[in-house]
């Protein structure tokens, strides 16, 4: 009886080598050789994989790095610039600097300033709606409030502000992914410099309509007057379809734009409180 | 219904309870509007474009907007006035088009138009003449695609025809107009139903009508006497009977292969809408453009009911407070019919060529119920007409999974809402279904230009 136990045991344990040894040999054979480097770039990424560099995760960027010649058109946004230098370190590159971004909602049309013509009953996003019809104002670029940016985002940075109906980005949480702006069908959410100490001005409409139909549906929107293209000293605003673009590459935010604008569509943010013999000059002017 | 057989498509379909209030209401003129608004776009296809301008007098029939490109359609003023601007004008979507606004004065008619009420039943057009006539006219189909009707009409090369299908199939509740017409128009329905063959060069037309219109049947069996080309054809009463591809499976017992690519023609059929033969008609025997066409105004709570002849660029408002005025309980108006129309964001928008019926909702059934789980009853798959699976294909685009939507063939999908009308969990399933489509159809037309 314990012959069979020893024999059972026996049989087993020499099957069990046999089978490890071939393991190993196979496993040798096909073995995959990564780049180590691969592994040690993406430690250094903020690993999670929100796919805002246009890779499926943190783990093909990684690979994408490594394999490129040089580090152009690589960039991870929520790591910034810091990431991307210890990614160059690694890989021995170098990697210019960029300035940070930050997800700009370029709509002010809040409950408020937009009245609602209609009201959308259907499937509660953004996507659907859109296809459906032009919206729930008379506005037919304005934003829906259904909310897809918010779904999308992967840091907790943007949300919905009850009061306004309108998307909100926490400016410290947002990395700039870009997630929020492909998700949005009506394109209003748009990446745009932060600017030193978050300074930034820029146009909170995207209506193309002519100035009297933009504003008899929205308080806010942008008419198309061009009063703040010919007050900007550095050619930074362009008029283009009744709607006023500010270039933040060429905008030197001294914000003489804000206080000329009729229906308040340029904003600032982040500035000290305007002098009030500034502001005074800047509105006669 | 009538104790024997009557032919349907083989698949799915429903039967939405029949509400057609105003089908004993005559077809009644409405007085014209002060001011029309006729957009340049009322078809699919390229917009036409204007050929007048702001400051113009215009008289009833003039051209005012010249068809552009291959599908396209010519846009004439339905009145006569003085064209005052142009205008930024919400179509049915709430996206604003090009339109003329013309303020109306009298009513004086471009000459050669005959106005009488007579029948003229010798088509002496030569095919060539009778397609552009139907050119000129700016005739579209009337049954809510508005594809432009002189396209049909020439068959593409490479191409053969066998029959003309003529789509007398009400299938929509509520609506009656092309109910009423064929009960009042038939002779003209007929001879346009005459010109159309003459000019596709065919022997056979069948027109399917629902069983539960056999005056009209009758009506039009009995204009349709002398011409054995031509048979009238009852339908059962099965939403969505009207669909091109169902009316051609119930007539024929052919198939249309699947969308993008499949057309009536490619089996042999070319299909018209009643309305569409009337106005094929009037082209031809009249010289009269399209400029009016047969609205039904209805809803549970409207007050009078009816089915109005309507000059193209009437407001929608001008209908309502001719049928009674708006109801106090309205939640929402459904331009077209409420299986398949849309709900319009205001109503001050006019009609279009493609504008069967105004539905008037009220508010205790307008409003969505509350949307639960999938229970898995399939009962969405046993209505689809076209044999899909809309709970699947609704998941899918629900996930985002466009890929798969694709290879399920979402791009097949007719719209007509079955699946959405019969689910007990009030799935929006149409909703999803059709935003898929749109983006997978945008996806093959990308991959296409690459």
């Amino acid at each position: 009886m314990s012959l069979t136990l020893i024999y059972t045991i026996l049989v087993l344990s020499v099957i069990g080598v046999i089978s490890a040894v071939i393991l190993y040999l196979v496993a040798q054979k096909f073995k995959i050789v990564e780049d180590p480097r691969v592994e040690n770039v993406e430690k250094v990424l903020p690993g999670v994989n929100c796919g805002g560099c246009g890779f499926p995760g943190c783990h093909a960027f990684a690979e994408a790095c490594v394999k490129a010649e040089t580090l152009e058109g690589l960039y991870c946004s929520p790591g910034g610039n810091a990431c991307m230098a210890e990614v160059a370190k690694i890989l021995g590159k170098t990697v210019a600097e960029k300035d940070p971004m930050i997800a700009v909602v370029r709509c002010s049309g809040s409950f408020g300033v937009r009245p609602r013509t209609s009201v959308y009953d259907g499937v509660g996003t953004c996507a659907i709606a859109a296809s459906t019809y032009s919206g729930d104002t008379a506005c037919s670029y304005g934003c829906l409030g259904l909310a897809d940016c918010v779904r999308v985002c992967a840091f907790d940075a943007i949300h919905m502000d009850e009061a306004t109906g309108l998307p909100v980005v926490v400016e410290e949480k947002c990395t700039a992914c870009g997630k929020c702006v492909t998700a949005c069908p009506k394109f209003i959410i748009e990446l745009r410099k932060k600017g030193p100490k978050g300074r930034r001005v820029f146009v909170s409409c995207i209506n193309k309509d002519k100035g009297a139909v933009a504003i008899k549906a929205c308080k806010v929107a942008c008419i198309g007057c061009g009063k703040c293209v010919k007050e900007c000293p550095f050619d930074a605003i362009t008029m283009e379809n009744n709607l006023a673009y500010i270039d933040f590459n060429k905008c030197r935010l001294c914000r003489k734009c804000v206080p000329v604008c009729p229906t308040k569509a340029i904003h600032e943010t982040n500035f000290p409180p305007r002098k009030p013999a500034e502001e005074s000059a800047g509105t006669a002017a | 219904m009538f104790g024997k057989k009557v032919k349907t498509f083989p698949q799915g379909g429903i039967h939405p309870e029949d509400k057609k209030f105003s089908d004993h209401k005559q077809i009644v003129d409405l007085p014209l509007p002060a001011t029309v608004y006729i957009p340049c776009s009322q078809h699919i296809g390229a917009p036409a474009v204007p050929v007048v301008q702001p400051g113009d007098k215009v008289l009833v029939g003039q051209l005012i907007a010249q068809r552009q490109g291959f599908i396209s359609a010519n846009v004439h003023s339905s009145v006569s006035g003085t064209v005052k601007k142009m205008v930024e004008l919400p179509d049915p979507e709430g996206w604003k088009k090009p339109s003329f606004e013309i303020e109306v004065s009298g009513d004086e008619w471009l000459d050669g138009i005959d106005r009488s009420p007579e029948l003229n039943m010798d088509i002496t057009a030569t095919p060539d003449e009778i397609r552009a006539k139907v050119t000129a006219a700016g005739i579209v189909g009337l049954g809510g695609a508005t594809f432009p009707a002189d396209i049909k009409l020439s068959i593409p090369p490479g191409k053969s025809a066998e029959f003309l299908i003529i789509n007398g199939v009400e299938c929509e509740p509520y609506l009656t107009s092309d109910h009423r017409l064929m009960l009042e128009k038939a002779e003209e329905i007929i001879v346009g139903i005459r010109i159309a063959l003459k000019a596709l060069g065919l022997k056979k037309a069948l027109v399917g009508v629902e069983a539960n219109t056999p005056d009209a049947i009758e009506q039009l069996k009995k204009f349709s006497n002398p011409y054995p080309e031509i048979e009238i054809v009852a339908l059962k009463v099965w939403y969505p009977q009207g669909g091109e591809r169902q009316l051609v499976k119930a007539l024929t017992n052919r198939e249309i292969p699947p969308p993008p690519r499949g057309l009536p023609i490619d089996v042999g059929c070319v299909v018209f809408n009643v309305a569409t033969c009337f106005s094929i008609y009037e082209a031809v025997q009249k010289n009269k453009p399209l400029i009016d066409r047969v609205v039904t105004v209805t809803g549970d709570s409207v007050k009078d009911p009816s089915n109005f002849r309507v000059r193209i660029g009437t407001p929608i408002r001008a209908l309502i407070d001719a049928a009674g005025g708006l109801p106090e309980d309205t939640a929402k108006v459904i331009r077209g019919s409420v299986m398949m129309g849309k709900a319009i964001p205001d109503i001050s928008i006019p009609i279009t060529k493609g504008a069967g019926g105004i539905v008037i909702i009220p508010e205790n059934e307008a409003k969505r119920k509350q949307k639960q789980v999938c229970i898995r009853c399939a009962k969405c798959v046993s209505v689809c007409p076209l044999g899909m699976e809309p709970y699947l294909l609704m998941t899918l685009v629900e996930q985002g999974r466009l890929d798969e939507a694709e290879l399920e063939k979402i791009t097949n999908c007719c719209e007509c809402g079955c699946c959405s009308f019969t689910c007990p969990s009030n799935r929006p399933l149409l909703d999803y279904i059709r935003y898929g489509k749109a983006s997978v159809l945008q996806r093959m037309k990308a991959r296409q230009q690459k």
